[in-house]
């Protein structure tokens, strides 16, 4: 079933200083307890007395809610008591909006107040003494609705007679900004010939983490404190969201998380629900506990954005040389704007792809539908932007007769010209990408492809290979969110990591992130036992968040590809500043001045005379118990916190220009497929994924980073979708019914690496981990290339289930009368 | 007439005996998690598709929330907890960590039980025989290479 190669670890030079554990794939400390169920999700925590949340929720994609009636729930045996859309108007003020008009003038609250908005939307709660209690009670709360027209196409939302959502803003169109960079009309007026395309559609999926959102909540009533035990993945975010809702300063929220059940982006806005959770906790007078079912997640949880790129066209020389392109991106951002308008800009972060054109407009305009709200997915916003661009490779090279190898190859960023800056000032700060698809294609076999080919067809099938470039942008400058509204206050990015030596020399860290499989407890250490020069085993990282530790900054959390970078640039803050005081420490009582100090096998020794050592236990019982007499301006502590900040400027909003991530890890995948022409039922044959994500502190972290990526990617590209009715009736409610990967359906894959240590980070990491969006841009390029003997259809959809390939196959041309190539 | 909606059952549970009343409609899962307070098993789905609840019943593999509390009345129940011993890891459970078969952990306790199950009825099983033994189970992590080597390592 799998092939895999993984490059072999970092061979460092013997010498003093060397890394023992960067670089190594050391085991996970977080895998004991996991492996054994003694992990502790949300879920597993109890609290005496607590009550069980059910959310009742709308029917109806859009209605207007006439009343809400909990009487019959609240009579119900066992029930503890309900919040309703009218309690929560009076008692919360709406979200904080990130949009600029109209967008800003949404009132978001935590349940539907006078109107639903989509199918699954919450209108109510009821908190009962079990689970099974509060289901059944929630369906006695009677609310009276009036259906009104639902929007379910973004195409229609701006149409004449379409029914607005939010009455507040006026227009379905929430938020528009247009980009643009270079000279248009010159590099039209120098391009042989103008590809037309007319419409591509990125669909609706999200990564489905298995397990769902959820809290339990307690309210102190002494010190009017809420403490949340949750799986909030963006804690930072989720606060700033929260405290000004519910009229409280951030202090009222704790947040606490030890083991989370995957992420990818998908639990960043459980806001609502926590602030649900928190008014009802404060209600009821007794700690409350939501557990999200799978069916509520799919309803109403963070789908990535669906994207319509409209009437492209694209500047290309006769030889393939790409000049740029024009573009206008219709987003769907769903019913609410709870993370959006973000996704407007975070896509300019790969403004050119991998490419070298420089010549770019694209006229983003977001809407509002009836349905459920879009968030954060892995690769969110740039995978549509990507594989947007690597469709257009792959159309014109298909339109032009050129080879999409050489294409590639002709416009890819040189290595040579790293740093690069692209066309909107973001700054590309290292990478190989021919090197990457040359090792990609060297993997997959790429000399053989005609035999292969042919063997295919001499069993009745089409095969065909297709390449995906992507790029992993990683550690945003939040600066860019004023190029969506620019009375926003926010800039730059940071996180959060502490340090300390206790008493009997135990090395603690404590971190600011909130994992859901990263590995930030091992990796971290590794980090750490290296400048300490003591084992791994003795670095004891705490596990999850918690905003009692100190150990957390507005940012903080885990999202966005940053931790190799932001996490551990932390950590390695925090940890050379011990260091430095262990070694200051060490120098007073031995007598010796700091330089002569070393750090090894667990002690603060002198380098010409081992002897003279001081093991960390007695560092840390000075410091913490017995430190009478040490000099009065000896400023050591052994506790030691940083705060990691990249560097970074806040962009020119008039321009649109500006770095908007500090570092730029690539990936290119290569997919073969086989193809039956009968049915359309085609199977992925081969697979090759190829990583440079920078230095790796642990490889094998990294590859299965790569591998869980590429499996999400493949599901979304062949099956996964939120599809929905023309009533606003979502048709994929569960896992029947939305098809994730299974293990019969994973395909052989060689993984590789190509290492491109960036300059802009301390120790040459680049945050990776989202760049498996790859997978859907080169199963696309792969049924392409196969189906092209049968009419040439153009893939237009990064969704391309078997049916729509049979589509493909019965009726090529209505997929290329989206195609038209003009010569100049 | 009171309808009689509870019933006292006793299960064993990797070698400890509980007696609770449930009620009728109450699943398997839940007297695990929330009554007997072992929470290593999951839920991931609510309809039988994910597999993180899986446990095994009486010598059978089940997804324990396909299954009422009081149809397990009487039986001998593994999961999760009651796989390594005091110090020790089961070698299925040391390969998972080895070969990185796991990522969030929250698929993990499911497919441990799945694959051991598998590799009791079947020490040496072929690559297909692996994947159709986890079939059943949904890793969104991993992306499920990695898992198939650790069990293909525990079973050599």
């Amino acid at each position: 079933m799998t092939e895999t190669t993984v490059t072999e670890p970092i061979v460092v030079e013997e010498q003093e200083t060397r890394p023992r554990y960067a670089g190594q794939n050391v085991p996970r400390k977080e895998d004991k307890r996991l492996v054994q169920g003694e992990g502790v999700f949300f879920d597993d925590v109890k609290r005496h007395n607590m009550g069980y949340v059910h959310f009742v929720r709308s029917p109806y994609a859009h209605a207007k809610i006439r009343s809400v009636d909990v009487s019959k729930a609240l009579e119900h045996p066992g029930v503890i008591g309900t919040l309703t859309g009218d309690e929560v108007a009076l008692l919360t003020d709406p979200f904080f909006q990130i949009s600029s008009p109209p967008g800003a003038h949404l009132k978001d609250f935590c349940l539907g107040v006078g109107k639903a908005r989509f199918v699954g939307e919450p209108v109510a709660a009821v908190v009962a003494n079990t689970r099974e209690t509060a289901r059944d009670a929630a369906e006695l709360v009677e609310v009276d609705y009036e259906p009104l027209p639902a929007v379910t196409d973004a195409r229609r939302a701006l149409d004449d007679d379409a029914q607005i959502l939010h009455d507040d803003a006026g227009t379905n169109l929430t938020w528009e900004g247009l980009y643009e960079w270079g000279d248009l009309d010159a590099a039209f007026a120098e391009a042989d010939r103008v590809v037309k395309i007319s419409e591509l559609h990125f669909h609706r999926f999200n990564s489905t983490p298995l397990e769902c959102n959820g809290a339990l909540v307690e309210y102190n009533r002494g010190t009017g404190q809420w403490t949340l035990i949750t799986n909030n993945q963006f804690p930072g975010f989720a606060a700033i969201m929260m405290g000004p809702a519910m009229r409280v300063g951030l202090d009222k929220l704790r947040f606490v998380t030890q083991d989370i059940g995957g992420g990818f982006g998908n639990k960043i806005t459980s806001h609502p629900q926590l602030v649900a959770c928190c008014l009802l906790a404060r209600k009821l007078n007794r700690p409350v506990q939501w557990t999200e079912w799978r069916t509520d997640f799919h309803l109403s949880m963070s789908h990535g954005n669906e994207r319509w790129f409209e009437d492209t066209e694209v500047a290309v020389k006769e030889d393939g040389t790409l000049l740029g392109f024009r573009t206008t991106a219709l987003d769907d951002a769903g019913a609410w704007l709870r993370y959006e308008p973000l996704g407007g800009v975070i896509w300019a972060q790969v403004t050119p792809g991998m490419y070298r054109w420089r010549h770019i407009r694209l006229d983003f305009k977001q809407v509002v539908t009836n349905k459920a709200p879009v968030s954060p997915n892995r690769g969110y916003s740039r995978m549509q932007h990507l594989w947007f661009t690597e469709r257009i490779i792959d159309i014109v090279a298909h339109e032009l007769g050129l080879d999409p190898v050489e294409v590639r190859k002709r416009n890819y960023i040189r290595t040579d010209e790293m740093p690069y800056e692209t066309p909107n000032g973001c700054v590309y700060d290292s990478g190989d990408y021919a090197k990457l698809l040359d090792t990609a294609l060297e993997l997959i076999g790429y000399d053989e492809l005609d035999s292969r080919r042919a063997d295919a067809e001499s069993r009745g099938k089409l095969l065909g290979l297709g390449i995906g470039s992507t790029l992993d942008s990683g550690t945003n400058n939040f600066g860019q969110s004023r190029l969506i509204n620019p009375e926003l206050q926010f800039s730059g990015n940071n996180e959060v990591a502490t340090v300390k030596l206790d008493i009997f020399g135990e090395i603690v860290v404590t971190l600011g992130t909130t994992p859901q499989g990263q590995s930030h407890e091992t990796t971290a250490a590794q980090v750490v036992a290296d400048i300490l020069g003591c084992s791994i085993d003795d670095v004891n990282v705490r596990a999850g968040h918690d905003s009692y530790w100190n150990s957390h900054a507005g940012f903080s959390g885990t999202y966005a590809s940053q931790f190799a970078v932001t996490g551990l640039g932390a950590v390695k803050g925090a940890t050379d500043m011990l260091a430095e005081q262990m070694k200051k420490l060490a120098c007073v009582v031995l007598g010796c001045s700091p330089e002569d100090i070393e750090l090894a096998e667990g002690q603060a020794r002198m380098k010409e005379n081992p002897e003279a050592a001081l093991p960390f236990m007695a560092l840390g019982a000075i410091i913490n118990a017995n430190n009478a007499g040490l000099p009065e301006d000896l400023d050591v502590t052994l506790n030691c916190r940083y705060v990691y900040r990249p560097p970074f400027q806040p962009p020119d909003v008039e321009r649109k220009y500006g770095n908007l991530t500090l570092t730029y890890a690539a990936q290119v995948h290569v997919a073969v497929v086989e193809v039956d022409p009968e049915t359309g039922v085609y199977e992925i044959v081969d697979y090759a994924a190829v990583d440079d994500c920078g230095v790796r502190i642990n490889p094998q972290v990294v590859e299965g980073q790569v591998m869980g990526a590429t499996a999400q990617a493949l599901g979304a590209a062949t099956h996964e979708t939120y599809t929905y009715d023309e009533d606003g009736n979502l048709l994929t409610p569960n896992f029947y019914d939305y098809h994730v990967p299974h293990a019969l359906d994973m395909p052989p894959l060689k993984t590789g690496s190509v290492e491109s240590a960036s300059p802009f980070t301390s120790m040459g990491t680049k945050g990776m981990g989202e760049g498996g969006g790859a997978g859907i841009h080169a199963v696309c390029a792969a049924l392409q290339d196969a189906l092209r003997p049968r009419g040439n259809p153009i893939v237009f959809d990064s969704c391309n289930p078997y049916h729509s390939v049979w589509e493909l196959l019965s009726d090529p041309e209505s997929s290329r009368q989206r195609v038209t190539v003009e010569s100049r | 007439m009171d309808v009689v909606t509870s019933q006292t059952i006793g299960v064993e549970v990797n070698g400890t005996t509980y007696e609770r009343e449930v009620e009728a409609r109450r699943l398997l899962i839940h007297l695990l998690r929330d009554d007997l307070d072992l929470t290593g098993s999951h839920i991931g789905c609510d309809t039988g598709n994910c597999g993180a609840c899986s446990v095994i019943l009486d010598r059978t593999l089940v997804k324990s929330c396909m299954v009422l509390a009081i149809q397990a009345d009487g039986a001998s129940i593994e999961t999760v907890e009651g796989l390594a011993g005091e110090e020790q890891l089961t070698p299925l459970q040391q390969a998972f960590s080895d070969h990185h078969a796991l990522q969030c952990g929250y698929c993990t306790p499911g497919m441990l039980m799945s694959a051991t199950a598998l590799l009791r009825e079947n020490p040496k099983p072929s690559d297909e025989e692996i994947a159709k033994a986890i079939q059943g189970n949904i890793c969104r992590c991993t992306g499920y290479w990695n898992i198939f080597e650790a069990i293909k390592a525990a079973s050599e």
